[in-house]
């Protein structure tokens, strides 16, 4: 069973602040599609190999040879904050 | 009724006979943008200055010899796809103001094949939900009904080419998509085999199922479009390396012999009546045309909403942690870094990608992880060889594309899993990683389209088009068109 706790502690894994109301809504609105998937677990998957990805790809690299890359003008053009070419963001440290 | 009721193959013919210049068909598509746009809204962003600029370089490539098949064809952009110097928005506050600095690779095709970017078009906010109504930037209304939703999330490009605002678009299809929009209003949608179009400059929502394609009014608009889209790109690691092939060789070759398999899992009790009478029809067309339809089972079928649900928010709620206010998008201030980023996202973000990404965040967490995230991987492996088992029996499959017609705007936003329930046919083609085309098989007796799609084999998109391309020359479908 999904708690408002759950719902709080999965907010701040996710850095998303919420709304006393929106997490009442959630832990409803999660619990009831949680529960749906509940079906999985009728499932004998025991030996089942996982697909993450359907491609039979691997750790596909390009050549090692310099190319262009984005100019620091155009990686910063849509920084809400920048300084002396490097993106500034509030204080991280407390103290 | 102008130039803008003409299909892509059409224009393309009437563009190198010298009929009408590219300048005049982009004017004439954008006059019925102004006409029907106050009430469908599929667009975000209108470019019509830099359309009108690229109409005449257009009409230049025509004149010099050098033009290709979509050289001048007026096109829209779903609006998750990067475009330089045109803002992308997602549909999301987050990224309201936000001006790519480069291009997408389909972006980019098409702007070598000389093609005529209309605008960007509305999306379910980062292309979560079924209806085009979550968009930050107000609902896209269908066509065919104002009252109805276009179906979603690239319900936008749907709407733009039912409503004859567009030749045709593209939009992305992670569990539908393309396709159910595509069936919602009456026009026919191709969601890709996994890797065979880049999705370098799509903005990402679930890597591992994420598609762009074609949205167009016949089939064989759809392939013109798929042929400039597709192929290997060295800027997206999940590129397929092998050709894509271009479908429309071939595609008039006929369906004689080519089994089609139902999957008795699509056709249950309960279904819209109307549904299951029109795609068990349009199946007894393609057996009348020659091919040959065998029962097939695709026995995990039912489980394939629960698997996409876990998976498809686990790789978003990863994809979208991106958004912290920092690099690009929306910002709101605070003294300190995390509760700066926390806020940002309270308020950049609406209520389903929120959701979205509580439940993929939950599915990852510890404790978690092997119970909902491993779980659903494997059973993606079962539903995965549910398909390879079929396909060594049948070529294509054949199943409805959405469960209803268009339902009316406002019916399912309140509850999230009846809004899922819209995804039950498509979702397993993702999951699998194979090529679905939706195309018109109807209308229901309130006068709403209703959707057929073929399923078929990893790089079978050949077969589709055939088949697809056959029943629309036997049938009318396309033909119909909405009246605004």
């Amino acid at each position: 069973m999904l708690t408002i706790k759950d719902v709080e502690h999965v907010a701040r894994l996710a850095r998303l602040e919420l709304g006393e109301g929106e997490k009442q809504a959630m832990t409803q609105q999660l619990g009831a599609i949680l529960g749906y998937a509940e079906s999985l677990n009728a499932l004998d998957v025991r030996g089942v190999e996982p697909t993450a990805h359907v491609l039979p790809l691997k750790n596909v690299l390009r050549p090692d040879v310099l190319q262009p890359s984005l100019a620091r003008e155009q990686a910063l053009a849509n920084a809400p904050d920048a300084a002396k070419g490097c993106f500034r963001v509030p204080k991280i440290l407390e103290g | 009724m102008g130039l803008e009721t003409l299909t892509i193959a059409e224009a393309a013919e009437g563009l190198e006979a010298r009929k009408f210049s590219a300048v005049e068909l982009t004017r004439a598509v954008q006059a019925r943008i102004e006409a029907v746009e106050p009430r469908v809204k599929a667009y975000v962003t209108l470019t019509a200055e830099a359309a009108l600029k690229q109409a005449e370089a257009a009409d230049a490539r025509l004149k010099a010899g050098t033009a290709e098949p979509l050289t001048g064809i007026p096109l829209a952009l779903k609006d998750n796809m990067s475009t330089a110097g045109v803002r992308t928005t997602c549909s999301s506050r987050m990224l309201e103001d936000y001006v790519p600095v480069w291009d997408a690779t389909v972006v980019q095709r098409l702007r070598a094949a000389g093609a005529v970017m209309l605008g960007k078009t509305n999306l379910d906010e980062f292309a979560m939900g079924s209806s085009t109504e979550n968009s930050a930037f107000g609902a896209t209304r269908n066509p065919w009904d104002l009252a109805c939703v276009p179906g979603g999330s690239s319900g936008g490009s749907a709407a733009a080419v039912a409503s004859l605002s567009a030749l045709g678009a593209l939009g992305s299809d992670t569990g539908g998509s393309i396709r159910q929009p595509a069936a919602c209003c009456g026009v026919v949608g191709l969601k890709p085999t996994y890797g065979r179009v880049s999705r370098y400059g799509l903005i990402a929502f679930a890597s591992s199922l994420d598609q762009i394609g074609p949205l167009a009014r016949t089939v064989r608009d759809a392939a013109m479009l798929d042929a400039a889209i597709a192929g290997h790109d060295p800027r997206d690691a999940t590129s397929a390396p092998q050709a894509a092939g271009d479908c429309l060789q071939g595609m008039e070759g006929g369906v004689k012999g080519l089994k089609v398999g139902l999957p008795k899992e699509y056709f249950v009790p309960g279904m819209d009546p109307e549904v299951e009478a029109a795609v068990k029809a349009a199946v007894a067309k393609l057996e009348a045309l020659g091919a040959q339809v065998l029962p097939i089972s695709l026995p995990h079928s039912e489980h394939c909403l629960s698997v996409y649900y876990l998976l498809a928010t686990a790789e978003a709620s990863s994809n979208l942690a991106r958004f912290d206010g920092v690099q690009y998008g929306l910002r709101v201030p605070e003294p300190s870094y995390v509760p700066m980023i926390m806020k940002t996202r309270a308020q950049g973000f609406g209520p389903e990608v929120k959701r979205r990404i509580m439940l993929g965040t939950y599915a990852l967490s510890a404790g978690y992880y092997d119970a909902y995230y491993l779980k659903a991987l494997k059973v993606r492996t079962l539903i995965k060889r549910d398909f390879d088992q079929a396909f060594e029996k049948v070529d294509i499959i054949a199943t409805p594309t959405a469960p209803t017609p268009a339902f009316r705007a406002g019916e399912k936003t309140s509850d999230p899993l009846t809004m899922y329930l819209s995804d039950i046919f498509t979702i397993s083609v993702n999951l699998a990683g194979l090529p679905g085309l939706a195309l018109p098989c109807g209308l229901s007796s309130a006068g709403l389209p209703i959707g057929l799609q073929l399923i078929g084999k990893p790089f079978g998109e050949p077969a589709l088009f055939r088949a697809g391309y056959a029943y629309e020359q036997a049938t009318e479908w396309h033909t119909k068109t909405a009246k605004l």
